[in-house]
């Protein structure tokens, strides 16, 4: 059997929880490996979650949140962008593959970009193999 | 132990065709805590919302999931649900198994799998929500509405007659907009200025609105029903209060600015009213024209001014508003066509874009209403391009909705005021309204020559050099042809404001890829925001003529009505709160707040959380090193649990 990819999303409710709705609304297809965890803003996004996705056995995982300066409120994905480049670099560290980390900024209106972004996630961790690094295993 | 029912919803075929819901529901009630588990047809329609709300009593659900499309198109609606049921809203999931799996998937047993995993996820959170009691919050019944064209004209004018209180702000020196620089509105060729005027007339007039022109939006604060709004007046350099609009000044001025009213066509006075029928009718003076302020010398407005309006010491000035709601109908440019090298626009004098030849028409215009080019002369052969810059994958995609119409009426005010031939080169003709298939006939009638074909090229004529040609494959007979004219009108495409985005950072709305303001929902909420109580019409929002701009800027007011009729209002329970055993006193929530919500408790030595300012993004509990702060609905554990339950799959 082929390896199926279990990719966690982490969306932030304005921007990229909004497009990838409208990825659905216009029928965009993509692969169906990434499952979407909704928070309110990228900023509500606390490092541990991520470590703790690749303990839980994800073998990537996508951050998206507003484009910087459009956050919803205001500030809140600045304090995430910072936060998750440390958290890239620890993961890095740590020895964990840097493609298996991706953060992207995705609006509203960009269905399209979410789609796409989903598609060459995918392939990219299709192509690195199951994680094993971090995974706990059961 | 938690008493779960999972709602599983086929909407029609729209989920049931690539998600097996049966067996979902199967496999829900597998899952700990679930103790009821059905799938049904629609579950937003009244039998299905019946059927929850009975199977909460009999089952005596504490936890209900409902399986369904996105949680931004029907949370609100099953909330009430449970509320209906006796149970806290907070208590309800809602899981995305349409516009994030049946939509974008073909494949069944894939669709399934994702639903499957989603649903576990769900149930993991569900065990762990809390129930919320929402906050209630005083509101404040004035309106802001910001852009003073005919959209927040019209809004403006609806708010003040049902007895709200309205600051209707404008950035430039009189209301009206772009309506006011046309001469006649299609389809029914009505002067613009004789249904416009009126209404800007209304407005000055008004007892509930209070008009700030020369004012721009510069600072927004707090929250739907209790917003802050700093406005900043800019300086006039006269004092309108003292002003009797005797215009005196306007004669003697001896400075020269471009004037914006006619699109550049003409020069006006350095203090001016844009128009005769300006709102308010008071000058104002244009710094980069002024003699005086150029060159330190003249002062001419102040001798002959009897009230001694002039104040060239005037600065800008701030003041504060509060409100419950906003519109904003900010309205439109045109795409600026010099980048198109193309049509020549700016290089060649006869080529015109569409809004200059609106001025042109206008008997208040630069030539008084004659049809005469830059020299004087008047056209004998005039071309039309239609869509330049939109329908354009290299420009705008967007088709620009009014170019069609208004190049009809162009067509049939040059045949009223000119002998000319009138050529249109268009791509497909779209005349979708009210009358306008009939205008469209009525104009074929009028001799107007109509060439399928967009215009590809503007060039000087090689035979008459005073003349252009316009290059364009005619695409019902298969030839290219070069017609030439000695006038071009480009119908540009319609693009937001040049300061659009900045509109949109100020009252935090989503734009599409051009800067146009996106709708909360296209069908279901097309005049509310993502910003609560922000409301948007008119162009700002997308291209549009003008009943359906005031259409919309009717509905913008009913929308901002819907709020400030209110004494109180219900705002979401999903806040920030500080456990104070375990605050470490490091004040990084205070520092990182944008709304200045947490604050530190000096007495206790802890942090606490003003829940009023809090918008609940939980960017305080992410910071917060021994998370003492628990942003509630989205708690740690409960983005955990959710994280368990979609992995585990």
């Amino acid at each position: 059997m082929s390896f199926e990819p279990k990719i966690l999303g982490i969306a932030c409710n304005w921007c990229t929880y909004t497009g990838a709705d409208l990825a659905g609304t216009t029928r965009l297809q993509y692969p169906q490996n990434i499952r979407v965890v909704r928070v309110m803003c990228s900023s509500r996004i606390n490092p541990s979650f991520i470590f703790r996705a690749f303990q839980l056995g994800a073998d990537g995982v996508l951050i998206g949140g507003c484009h910087p300066g459009d956050c919803h409120y205001n500030t809140g994905n600045l304090y995430a962008r910072r936060r998750l480049a440390v958290t890239k670099k620890i993961l890095e560290f740590s020895g964990m593959e840097p493609g298996r980390f991706r953060v992207e900024w995705i609006s509203a209106s960009e269905g399209n970009r979410f789609a796409e972004v989903v598609r060459e996630f995918t392939e990219q961790i299709r192509d690195l193999g199951p994680q094993t690094k971090f995974k706990i295993s059961q | 132990m938690s008493r779960i029912g999972v709602f599983v919803c086929h909407c029609g075929l729209n989920i049931a065709k690539t998600v097996r819901v049966s067996e979902l529901a199967e496999f829900a009630a597998t899952l700990p805590d679930v103790v009821v588990a059905k799938d049904y047809k629609f579950m937003c329609s009244t039998p299905g919302q019946e059927m929850i709300a009975n199977d909460i009593k009999e089952h005596r659900l504490d936890r209900v999931i409902v399986t369904a499309c996105s949680p931004l198109m029907h949370e609100q609606t099953f909330r009430k649900v449970l509320a209906a049921s006796g149970l806290n809203q907070y208590l309800l999931s809602i899981v995305n198994i349409r516009e994030q799996v049946s939509w974008v998937t073909h494949d069944i047993d894939e669709g399934t799998a994702k639903a499957k995993a989603l649903l576990n996820g769900a149930v993991r959170r569900a065990r762990l929500l809390a129930p919320l009691t929402s906050r209630v919050i005083d509101v404040n019944s004035d309106v802001l509405v910001v852009g003073g064209g005919i959209a927040g004209i019209q809004a403006a004018l609806e708010l003040a007659n049902t007895g709200k209180k309205v600051y209707l702000v404008e950035k430039n020196s009189t209301i009206g907009g772009h309506m006011a620089q046309f001469d006649k509105t299609f389809p029914t060729l009505d002067c613009s200025a004789c249904i416009l005027t009126p209404k800007m007339d209304s407005v000055l007039q008004h007892k509930n609105i209070q008009l700030m022109t020369s004012c721009e939006v510069s600072e927004v604060k707090g929250f739907v029903g209790n917003f802050d709004i700093t406005i900043r007046q800019k300086a006039r350099y006269v004092d309108h209060t003292k002003c009797n609009a005797c215009l005196a000044c306007t004669e003697k001025c001896p400075g020269k600015g471009v004037s914006e009213w006619d699109e550049g066509l003409v020069k006006r006075k350095a203090i001016y009213i844009p128009f005769p029928q300006a709102v308010p009718q008071k000058p104002v003076i244009d710094r980069d024209a002024c003699t005086f302020f150029k060159k330190g010398k003249c002062r001419l407005c102040e001798k002959v001014c009897e009230q001694k309006a002039i104040d060239f010491e005037q600065q800008d000035t701030f003041t504060t508003v509060k409100v419950g709601a906003v519109i904003v109908a900010t309205g439109y440019d045109l795409m600026d066509t010099r980048s198109l090298i193309q049509y020549g626009y700016g290089k060649y004098p006869g080529v015109y874009n569409a809004l200059e030849v609106e001025r042109l028409f206008n008997s208040a215009g630069p030539t008084g209403g004659k049809v005469t080019l830059r020299d004087g002369k008047e056209p004998q052969a005039i071309a039309i391009l239609h869509c330049i810059g939109s329908r354009d994958k290299n420009n705008y995609e967007h088709c620009s909705r009014v170019c069609c119409m208004y190049s009809l009426k162009f067509a049939h005010l040059f045949k009223e005021k000119t002998s000319a031939d009138v050529y249109q080169f268009y791509i497909d003709m779209r005349a979708a309204g009210k009358g306008y298939e009939e205008f469209y006939n009525r104009i074929i009638e009028e001799d107007v020559k109509f060439i399928r074909g967009k215009g590809a090229r503007v060039a000087q004529s090689a035979d008459e050099p005073d003349r252009l040609v316009v290059e364009a494959e005619d695409t019902i007979t298969g030839k290219f042809i070069k017609l030439p004219v000695d006038m071009v009108v480009l119908s540009p495409a319609i693009i937001p404001r040049g300061d659009a985005k900045d509109v949109a950072r100020l009252f935090n709305l989503s734009t599409d890829k051009y800067g146009f303001f996106m709708e909360r929902h296209p069908k279901l909420a097309p005049l509310s925001t993502m910003s609560e109580g922000v409301f948007i019409a008119g162009v700002c929002q997308s291209p549009k003529d003008i009943p359906d701009t005031v259409a919309q800027a009717y509905g913008a007011a009913a929308e901002a009505l819907t709020i400030v009729v209110k004494d109180k209002l219900e705002l979401e329970a999903t806040t920030a709160m500080v456990n104070p055993a375990s605050c470490c006193a490091c004040q990084n929530c205070v520092r990182v707040c944008p709304y200045g919500a947490p604050f530190f408790n000096e007495t206790k030595g802890v942090s606490e959380i003003n829940e009023a300012l809090c918008k609940g993004c939980g960017l305080c509990a992410s910071v917060c090193p021994p998370s003492a702060i628990i942003a509630r609905h989205f708690t740690n554990d409960q983005v955990l649990a959710e994280m368990e339950g979609l992995l585990e799959f």
